[in-house]
């Protein structure tokens, strides 16, 4: 579904990304863990163009999309994102962030639309908030509207960028209860997490970045109980 | 008001022939000669119509001036690097010129220079001036509104282009309005600038308030009431726009409940 080759993404002179190969199928579920600074949400972020790769190619259900005659718009509305800090718009309230861009993309009607968004928002516990304004709630529950808005574009996959760090402890948990059931629905997910315990359940496959490049990558229980690189094994003596 | 114009032919005759009026005579001498005699307060209040056409016209001068290049140079320098388009550098450069010159050179200069220079020929001394008025004011309303759409948060435009949505589309429905929010103080301050500097086309004729305060004490030799009443003038105006503003804002500020 996703085809990433030999992907490189420089800063002025500081390489972030210094060739990245990989391959994400339909259904799968990919954790991205890895050291601050190792490149994993700018991976993350190469893969809807937010980042634009300095070189390299990625291949979207057979489009390439860092080709500049590809509409990446088009694209963008098949990949979900959510980000750290939520991004919801502070302007508008949580029905009319769910519906704008499905309306303005004239992908629905805005009777469909509404209806829909009031479907997903009970699925998160969230309906009694559809005329909130995002000022007026926490961040999980600002996170849990993140993943509907997003959702409500129908996409094919989701990506996550450290949805829960941005979050205070005690919220973390609804979130990834979201996205736990997301998974559960065959989601295809690509997600960067410092969430071990979330990685180790819900990933098919933990991809480990270390320095720009995936230093190691394997399904989780045998990711977690017999790394092989050695700077893996010293992340994870640090972290668990 | 027969009274009045009674009592002032009356004085008026004892000051001519001599005789020394007291403070409250003379007070009242020189309000009826600044205001009343032969209906001169329609003299302020035609200019203080001309003041606020003139206002209004500078202000969608400037504000369409000042948004087209906020929007042009915010574009420009939000171009994915290796991707920028030649045409909007050349734009931009034109644009940054714009702000130079105009930020660079007083208003009064720029109004003599429009006035007797550039537009010598032409009689309409108020559109004149109301065009210099709008060119200076869309530079400074350029920086304002740049401020403004560099103010939201980054976040927010990726959001818009991560649900699909083109640059145009979010800058419309949600960074725009979230600028304009945040620069509405601004903004209110530089129209009420614009709204006093409208004094300033007196300088080439512009029959507008103060131009009518000056005709009259020119035949009365009695500058304090016409200079004291057209600032008592503009003081109402710009409050009674601060007052709607201070509406507008506090609607804006809706989605800020907590």
């Amino acid at each position: 579904m996703i085809d990433v080759k030999d992907l490189h993404k420089r800063f002025g002179s500081n390489e972030v990304l210094k060739g990245i190969t990989e391959h994400i199928d339909r259904g799968e579920k990919v954790v991205i863990i890895g050291p601050s600074g190792s490149g994993k949400s700018t991976f993350l972020r190469c893969l809807n163009l937010l980042e634009e790769p300095t070189q390299g190619q990625i291949i979207f259900n057979g489009t390439d999309i860092t080709d500049p005659k590809t509409d990446i718009n088009a694209t963008r509305q098949k990949m979900g994102m959510v980000f750290q800090h939520f991004n919801l718009f502070n302007n508008l309230n949580i029905l009319d962030n769910m519906t704008l861009a499905p309306v303005q993309l004239k992908l629905r009607s805005k009777e469909e639309a509404i209806q829909e968004a009031h479907e997903l928002l009970q699925r998160v516990g969230l309906d009694d908030k559809a005329a909130a304004y995002p000022g007026q709630l926490s961040g999980g529950q600002k996170q849990r509207i993140a993943i509907v808005r997003a959702l409500a574009m129908h996409p094919e996959v989701m990506l996550f960028d450290e949805p829960t760090s941005a979050l205070d402890p005690e919220m973390v948990g609804e979130v990834l209860e979201v996205m736990r059931e997301l998974a559960e629905e065959g989601m295809t997910m690509v997600v960067v997490t410092h969430e071990m315990g979330f990685a180790r359940e819900v990933a098919t496959r933990v991809l480990f970045m270390d320095g720009g490049v995936v230093a190691e990558q394997a399904p989780p229980e045998e990711f977690f109980s017999h790394p092989k690189h050695p700077r893996t094994q010293e992340f994870l003596s640090k972290v668990l | 008001m027969e009274n009045w114009a009674l009592l002032y032919e009356t004085l008026k005759a004892q000051a001519v022939g001599g005789e020394r009026l007291d403070f409250w005579q003379n007070f009242f001498v020189q309000f009826y000669q600044s205001f009343l005699l032969n209906d001169r307060w329609m003299q302020y209040l035609q200019g203080l119509g001309r003041t606020l056409e003139v206002t209004v016209m500078a202000l969608v001068v400037g504000v369409i001036l000042g948004v087209l290049v906020a929007v042009l140079r915010t574009a420009h320098d939000q171009q994915r690097p290796g991707r920028r388009n030649p045409v909007l550098g050349v734009v931009n450069v034109i644009c940054k010129v714009y702000t130079t010159v105009i930020r660079g050179t007083p208003m009064m200069v720029q109004l003599l220079i429009m006035g007797l220079v550039i537009f010598s020929s032409s009689r309409n001394f108020a559109l004149v001036g109301a065009l210099t008025l709008g060119i200076n004011s869309g530079a400074y309303v350029a920086e304002i509104v740049r401020s403004g759409l560099m103010s939201v948060e980054a976040g927010q435009m990726e959001a818009g282009r991560s649900l699909g949505m083109n640059y145009l589309t979010t800058m419309r429905f949600i960074v725009v309005p979230q600028a304009v929010k945040n620069i509405l103080p601004a903004l209110g301050n530089e129209f009420i600038t614009l709204l006093k500097d409208t004094s300033l086309i007196t300088v080439i004729g512009g029959k507008e308030m103060l131009y009518a305060a000056q005709a009259i004490y020119a035949k009365t030799y009695a500058p304090m009431f016409p200079l004291v009443g057209t600032a008592v003038m503009y003081l109402i105006v710009v409050i009674l726009f601060t007052w709607l503003l201070g509406i507008f804002e506090r609607r804006l500020r809706e989605s800020d409940r907590r």
